[in-house]
């Protein structure tokens, strides 16, 4: 059974290693988000919004032309659709509703791509909440358009100058503006990543996902399961969304991709399980990429929300016990395949998410297999980085 | 930590004496008030400076050396902390070098050695090769602030025991007095008073809401001596905290000592000295 333990661990992974100092918020977090999530109030506002606000359920979509091409039947769960673009939405509106149950009158929160900045920002204007974002000076420059939306919708964005100026970075200085400002604010994270209960439940707000493909492909195909389910892995939020309702049906195929950069062995690569090994980081034991002394490497990828040294600990688990399949795909190859979707299917895909479409390039499946992609976000955010790659 | 959740032996047969009376307890017995911790980064400002540093904090007269083990994240970290991490990283420290200068220290340095760092570097040096290489060298305890009682109750705290080091936990205004009380339960040593909300770094003063929670954990009465960091930098505060604990440690504003200095026996010896007086 995939299933997270009382103490916060799947497996060998996760747990809550925090300062002391968030013992309290982590407790509070902890003591109360099961009984506050599993209440009809909080189910109808959070399913409410889901409907009316996102834009859910997401279609499942049948991609003839991409089935074709590879020779499986391959569909694509629209997350791309959701209001703000991306899957990241999904948990922003949980956590905003389980933040106002706690009586917090401030949110923080880190930012990679801008993605989940933008959805948080987004969910705080929604509520009328306060909000800051702590975003990588690097990825300030590389995803200037959400930083400009994070912005107009309201939130104050902070860039984090420490370290590699990215994810990691931005995820240390919004753990420590929680510990200086403990009493008031909610820390929304935005992956499975980070002290328990944060993974569990951030999948659980995302596990929508796979809730919905259930009864779509059983209208579609008149059966619950795919035999595959690709998804990309950053964090793992929306991977661990899409497989959520399959982790314990062994007989549907996990697959994850991470992210190689420039190459595994180029020194500028995201690809956590191929070179990572267990370690803590952001408050949970993981896999990430760290060097022997145990300093966090810095990654790299193309896609800032790919750009991460560690995964969450559930999907540290699927890899451990063999129950994910994990591929690593280089930019050069996602952005090909971000073309190439664009072409056969007319949706230009988050590059994030491109590395989930080229994982068919890397999997082996019949033709009658059933297929579905998490096309976890659109590639609004990425036109630069389109462009500046410019081969289509 | 299934992993690393080996049990092991007690510790009465290897180190009959040892977790009871190392070098923090004898200090603490003889010393019940205006205690000083020096907090200083490893291979910071230089790689080598290290030992030069702990033997100027001797000599200056401080009680207790905490010797920081830089991390690329250290999350419980402010500015200036974190500078120093990424400098001695810079310089090339890492936990197998810092053992290496700390060989044959206690030739030296009378004082109780702590060590302060987060868990990855330890975890991937290896739990028990850590403890054991404290024990050899001579450190007496662990402060790791990403290290919660639970899962140091679980994974580690026999080993711990077993190398005869006392691991500090910290409270904080936020920490509920059951806890505290709980934390009390499990330290053996001292209590590691964090003065206010926030991560580490050199605020002005001391404010009334920060004593009345001094007082408060005061008034609990508890088995173990606190000392209280976070926030303190010079006489005035290393004076106003001690009225209120058995005394102070001291971390960004030395950090902040040590890298503007230009002789760093003389300027750290001063600066204990102007701390103390
Ligand atoms: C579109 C999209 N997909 C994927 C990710 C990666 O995050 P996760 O692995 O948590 O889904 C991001 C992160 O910003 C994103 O914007």
């Amino acid at each position: 059974m995939i299933k997270v333990d009382e103490k916060g661990f799947y497996g060998k992974f996760g747990g809550a290693y925090i300062p002391e100092m968030l013992h309290p918020n982590i407790e509070e977090l902890k003591d109360n988000y099961e009984s506050i999530m599993a209440s009809k109030e909080f189910q109808d506002e959070f399913r409410g919004l889901l409907k009316d606000y996102v834009g859910r359920p997401t279609p499942l979509y049948f991609a003839s032309r991409l089935s074709e091409k590879y020779g499986a039947k391959i569909y694509l769960k629209r997350e791309d659709l959701c209001h703000t673009g991306a899957h990241k939405v999904n948990n922003t509106i949980g956590q905003i509703i389980l933040a106002k149950k706690l009586g917090k009158k401030r949110i923080i929160a880190e930012t990679g791509a801008g993605q989940h900045g933008v959805a948080t920002a987004t969910v705080c204007a929604l509520m009328g909440m306060d909000c800051t974002v702590y975003m990588g000076e690097v990825d300030i420059a590389r995803q200037h358009p959400n930083v400009e939306r994070m912005k107009i919708l309201g939130a104050k964005v902070v860039p984090a100058t420490s370290g590699s100026k990215t994810l990691k970075d931005a995820t240390n200085e919004a753990m420590r503006a929680w510990i200086n400002d403990p009493v008031d604010t909610h820390y929304i994270i935005g992956s499975v990543v980070g002290p328990h209960p944060y993974p569990e439940m951030v999948a659980r707000f995302q596990s929508v996902i796979s809730e919905e493909m259930k009864w779509q492909l059983k209208e579609k195909e008149g059966r619950e399961n795919p035999d595959i389910v690709i998804a990309c892995v950053g964090g793992g939020s929306n991977a661990a969304g899409a497989f959520y309702h399959y982790y314990n049906t062994p007989e549907v195929r996990l697959v994850a991709a991470e992210a190689a950069g420039l190459g595994i062995s180029s020194g500028k690569s995201a690809a956590t399980t191929v070179l990572g090994t267990p370690g803590v980081l952001h408050g949970s034991k993981t896999i990430l990429m760290q060097t022997e002394d145990g300093q966090v490497v810095e990654p790299h990828s193309i896609s800032a929300g790919l750009d991460y040294p560690g995964i969450g600990p559930v999907h540290a688990h699927l890899f451990d016990i063999g129950r994910g399949e994990f591929v690593a795909v280089e930019d050069e190859d996602a952005m090909k395949s971000g073309i190439e979707l664009s072409r056969l299917e007319g949706i230009i895909p988050a590059i994030e998410t491109a590395h989930a479409i080229y994982a068919l390039n890397l999997i082996e499946y019949s033709k009658d297999d059933v297929i579905v992609i998490n096309l976890s976000g659109r590639g609004d955010k990425d036109l630069d980085t389109y462009i500046k790659w410019g081969n289509y | 930590m299934s992993g690393e959740r080996c049990l092991h032996r007690s510790s009465d047969t290897r180190h009959p004496s040892s977790i009871y009376m190392n070098r923090i307890h004898k200090l603490f017995e003889s010393k019940k008030n205006r205690v000083l911790s020096i907090y200083f980064t490893a291979g910071f400002p230089a790689l080598e400076d290290t030992l030069p540093i702990m033997e100027a904090i001797q000599a200056g007269g401080a009680d207790i050396i905490e010797i920081g083990v830089p991390y690329s994240d250290p999350i419980a970290d402010g500015p200036t902390i974190q500078d120093s991490n990424m400098i001695a990283l810079e310089n090339g420290i890492s936990l197998k070098k810092l053992f290496n200068q700390l060989a044959g220290f206690r030739e030296k340095i009378t004082l109780p050695v702590v060590l302060m760092g987060y868990l990855n570097p330890i975890m991937q040096y290896g739990m028990e090769a850590f403890c054991k290489k404290c024990q050899e060298v001579g450190v007496d305890g662990l402060i790791l602030p990403d290290l919660p009682m639970q899962q140091y109750l679980d994974d580690y705290k026999l080993l711990f025991e077993e190398y005869g080091l006392v691991n500090t936990f910290l409270i904080s205004p936020q920490t509920s007095e059951k806890r505290i009380l709980e934390i009390d339960q499990h330290s053996n040593g001292f209590i590691y008073m964090v003065s206010s909300h926030g991560v580490t770094g050199a605020k002005t003063g001391i404010t009334e809401e920060q004593i009345t929670y001094f007082k408060r954990v005061q008034a609990m009465k508890l088995k173990n001596s606190r000392l209280i960091g976070f926030g303190i930098s010079d006489s005035e505060t290393f004076s106003k905290a001690s009225e209120y604990s058995n005394g102070a440690i001291i971390g960004s504003a030395f950090i902040k000592t040590v890298k503007n200095s230009k002789n760093l026996s003389e300027d750290i010896q001063a600066y204990i000295q102007t701390v103390i007086k």
